[in-house]
């Protein structure tokens, strides 16, 4: 593990590159056929290889730069272009978490205000917990302000397509055009060679650019050619994606998500009525779960969010015994874990998988080129910071592509693309590492990794500093018993398949029957006395304290 | 960076020197291409031919240089007869002429100079003008860079809009700049090179240029007040002079010439004499008394670990001065333009600071 680190670190500081391999013959350089406006001395500024959600926002990024105001920037997309004429009623299955800081880049170039008139889904709470104990995190903002977006990829691809329009005096989109060979510049004495980087395209057209950005995803064909080391290795799990329909409406504004052993399942909202899944799970079981049919698919979802199965007595006790310190310490910070909405059916044709893997190319730059996006690091979606990563990635390459635009630079110098690169490698590879880490941590249902996890989730939860990785407020004040009136005043329906897990040490007893049965819900509190709640509501707090599981029947 | 030539009597003998001193240079190449990154090709090999080539072309160049500074002379441009290009300045540049555009080679603190010295120039310039181009802030201007070596300064200018002619006495040089912006398109036109002393244009570009730039030459040249005088006549009125050069002190001597030279092998040996540094005082007081007057010094540090200049307030090291052609037309006597100067100060520090106008009066 260790080596792994230290190899993804990567070389920081004094770096020796040679000369990429110039490995393919190209054919002489002939004229650009595809449009005009083009002839072969034409020199571009920058190329964006790659069109997606990253490649897309770089070039608008820089096509509404000030100090790009007179320079030419091409981006090269391999695929057709996606019109949307009507927005389409249904949601589409890959959606992506927008952090506060990526919102703030795509309303920099006007593509937000595009996704706000489209749609998006603002969330204010995330409640991450374990499924071997009753620990929990809840990351909250106290000032009432989003911790993020969630946005269907297809929307964003539209807002960004819609803004390089806008820009299309400094811009140019090919559609259908993939770079299939690069030539790197010469070193300095080769004084005949020519500085620039060619481009051959599939239909053997060259292009010359002073500076080549890769964002051609985690297969990239920049920094294969390139020569650049790439750190990789895949994860035995495949994410499953699905848009699913609630039971009942509710405010839907908190994500969820959930440590399965076999991986996180995560619930993201999409509208009052639907949300987004994204399970993280063992190859096997993805394709069992894409092949089911629906309902037994929505039981799966709704006991892999519910069930307390993989619960153990000794990590009980241990978390109980750290969770009264904590009241006793700091009695404002204990967080009453809620359950998430139930899930009533799925979208016909909405589920998809893909595999996962982790990826960290050693450097991010060689003269003339700069990799953004998957192309330098894949992550694991469990933290939801692929994509913004790479936004992170376009900010900073933006700021100092600019600055050197401003100051006459050779747009290509490695003075200023080291500087990209060192501000980026640190900040990405602590988040690769952690998301490694958490990921392994909870991979497991072995006893000393899920104390560890369990104790440390909730230590987490009680100290505030930790959390200011996601910028939380400090202070839950009176969690619990606001909680309690909110659940209470709601009410959910139950499946039929609905686990029956019944121990008398759990602070709570739940039986639950099937729809049109009676429920009968005991709860246990400190002094031992049980107080027994019928018909619709459990909603029993006398101590304060405990996790309340709020299920109630139809009746 | 420097330009001027002075035909010495003994300029033989430095020829011997300089040839001796050549495989030194070569001595150094370990420290800095360990420093500087990996280049693919052996040094060695491709600079021991050179070796050969460049003596026989300084034979050649000598004798043709001669012939030149003769010619010059006739001409009688300023009001000294001699030049300012020092000849044995034009050997120690041609040896490293292939080097310049090597961004961790020899002259990678010079590239690394840009991050001030175009900004400087460029804020400065900003100043004095109202509109301002998105993307070409530097655009209408004509700017003269003296000593331009091989373009590193030229480019970036030419890149901000402005029409750039850029001067050096040594050809190859100027040979090196030409192929290196022959390939960018937007630069053909803006840039223009000519492989001449400031001298020689003085006559036909006189008061044609926005700004002169005069980066790391002044102490190459061997009469200031002359080189000046012709910036003077070459600059339009209210037209902006930048320099920036290496102070004269004994902290210049022991960092700019025994370390970087001599230990560390940041600058290679034989290109800075100390004698030749020029405190910011005396360019100062040789600018003022030319119709320059002074608007800002500011000091240049260099650190040769991470390779990077910063500004500073300390300028016993280099530094950075920027001029102004005074409004006056007709090029004014020194005594005149003294105390015009002083009841310039003295009526614009009245309206602005009333605290200094005392301590002037003191």
């Amino acid at each position: 593990m260790m080596v792994a680190v230290g190899s993804l670190v990567g070389r920081l500081g004094m770096r020796q590159w040679g000369v990429g391999p110039s490995a393919l013959t190209r054919g002489p350089l002939t004229a650009c056929r595809r449009w005009a406006g083009a002839s072969a001395d034409t020199v571009y500024d920058v190329v964006v290889s790659g069109g997606g959600l990253v490649g897309a926002a770089m070039a608008c990024a820089l096509g509404h730069d000030i100090h790009f105001h007179d320079k030419k920037i091409l981006l090269l997309e391999a695929g057709p272009k996606k019109v949307l004429e009507k927005l389409s009623e249904t949601y589409s299955n890959r959606v992506s978490s927008i952090s506060p800081g990526s919102a703030t880049l795509l309303s920099s170039f006007g593509a937000w205000d595009h996704i706000c008139n489209m749609r998006c889904r603002a969330f204010r709470r995330m409640q991450v917990w374990d499924s071997c104990s009753e620990a929990l995190i809840m990351f909250d903002k106290d000032k009432l302000d989003d911790m993020g977006y969630i946005v269907e990829n297809d929307v964003i691809m539209h807002a960004l397509t819609k803004q390089l329009e806008a820009v299309s005096d400094r811009v140019t989109v090919l559609y259908r055009s993939k770079a299939v060979g690069y030539t790197w510049p010469g070193p300095f004495s080769m004084a005949d060679s020519s500085p620039w980087v060619h481009i051959t395209l599939g239909d053997g057209s060259t292009l010359q650019t002073k500076l080549l950005i890769g964002a051609d995803g985690h297969n990239s064909g920049v920094r294969q050619a390139a020569g650049i080391q790439n750190v990789s290795w895949n994860y035995d799990q495949s994410a499953v994606v699905a848009t699913l329909h609630l039971s009942e409406p509710t405010e839907n504004n908190v994500a969820w998500q959930r440590f399965l052993p076999s991986g996180p399942i995560a619930l993201l909202p999409l509208s009052d009525t639907s949300s987004s899944l994204v399970w993280s799970t063992s190859h096997d079981h993805a394709a069992e779960l894409v092949s089911m049919d629906e309902e037994e698919f929505v039981d799966s979802i709704n006991s892999a969010f519910w069930s307390d199965a993989n619960h153990t007595d000794f990590i009980d006790s241990a978390s109980t015994m750290l969770h009264y310190v904590v009241a006793l310490l700091k009695p404002t910070k204990v967080s009453a874990r809620q359950l998430p909405p139930s899930i009533a059916r799925v979208d016909a044709k909405s589920r998809a998988r893909f595999p996962l893997g982790l990826g960290h190319a050693v450097e991010y730059v060689r003269p003339r080129v700069a990799l953004i996006g998957d192309a330098a690091h894949r992550v694991h979606p469990l933290a939801g910071q692929g994509v913004n990563m790479g936004f992170g990635d376009i900010s900073s390459l933006v700021h100092h592509l600019s600055t050197a635009a401003f100051n006459g630079k050779d747009l290509g110098s490695m003075s200023h693309l080291t500087g990209y690169e060192t501000d980026r490698q640190r900040h990405n590879t602590a988040l690769l590492v952690a998301t490694d880490i958490l990921k392994r941590l909870y991979s497991t249902s072995a006893m000393p990794p899920v104390l560890l996890r369990t104790w440390g989730l909730q230590a987490t939860n009680a100290v505030s500093p930790l959390k200011a990785l996601r910028k939380v407020c400090p202070s839950i004040p009176e969690r619990n018993h606001n909680t309690k009136r909110q659940i209470c005043a709601r009410r959910r329906k139950v499946s039929k398949t609905m686990l029956k897990g019944i121990t008398n040490r759990l602070r709570f007893i739940i039986l639950i029957c099937d729809m049109n049965s009676e429920l009968r819900v005991h709860r246990l509190c400190s002094s031992g006395k049980p107080s027994e709640t019928r018909g619709k509501f459990s909603c029993t707090c006398t101590c304060g304290r405990g996790s309340i599981v709020f299920i109630s029947s139809r009746k | 960076m420097w330009r001027g030539r002075k035909l010495s009597s003994c300029g033989v003998r430095f020829l011997e020197t300089l040839g001796f001193g050549y495989p030194s240079t070569l001595a150094e190449l370990p420290l800095r291409t360990s420093w500087s990154g990996n280049l693919q090709i052996k040094p060695w090999v491709f600079i021991e031919h050179r070796t050969m080539w460049f003596r026989a072309y300084r034979m050649t160049f000598s004798c043709l240089t001669r012939i030149k500074s003769y010619r010059s002379s006739w001409k009688r441009l300023c009001s000294t007869s001699q030049t300012t290009v020092d000849s044995n300045e034009v050997k120690t540049f041609l040896a490293l002429a292939h080097k310049w555009w090597d961004e961790q080679g020899v002259f990678a603190p010079l590239h690394s100079m840009n991050d001030l010295r175009v900004p400087f120039i460029r804020d400065n310039l900003l100043k004095t003008s109202a509109n301002h181009q998105l993307g070409k802030p530097l655009s209408g201007m004509k700017i003269l860079d003296v000593g331009c070596g091989g373009g590193l300064l030229t480019e970036p200018l030419g890149r901000l809009g402005a029409s750039v002619i850029g001067i050096d006495p040594v050809d190859e040089n100027i040979k090196i700049a030409q192929h290196h912006k022959s390939f960018d398109p937007g630069l053909r036109k803006r840039i223009e090179y000519r492989a001449c002393s400031l001298e020689e244009i003085v006559e036909e570009t006189a008061e044609t240029f926005d700004a002169v730039v005069a980066s790391e030459v002044v102490e190459h040249v061997i009469d200031i007040e002359a080189f000046m005088q012709c910036c003077y006549r070459v600059l339009k009125p209210s037209g902006s002079l930048f320099v920036t050069t290496i102070n004269k002190t004994q902290l210049s001597y022991a960092l700019g010439i025994v370390f970087s030279e001599q230990i560390a092998g940041i600058v290679p040996k034989g290109t800075h004499t100390w004698e030749k540094f020029v405190s910011p005082e005396k360019l100062e007081s040789i600018l003022e008394s030319n119709g320059l007057s002074v608007q800002t010094v500011a000091g240049m540090l260099y650190n040769p670990f991470s390779g990077y200049w910063h500004w500073s307030e300390n300028t016993s090291l280099n530094y950075a001065a920027h001029a102004i052609r005074s409004k006056v037309q007709e090029h004014p006597e020194p005594a005149e333009l003294f105390s015009k100067r002083e009841t310039e100060e003295l009526s614009a520090n009245a309206s602005t600071n009333p605290c200094v106008c005392e301590e002037l009066k003191k």
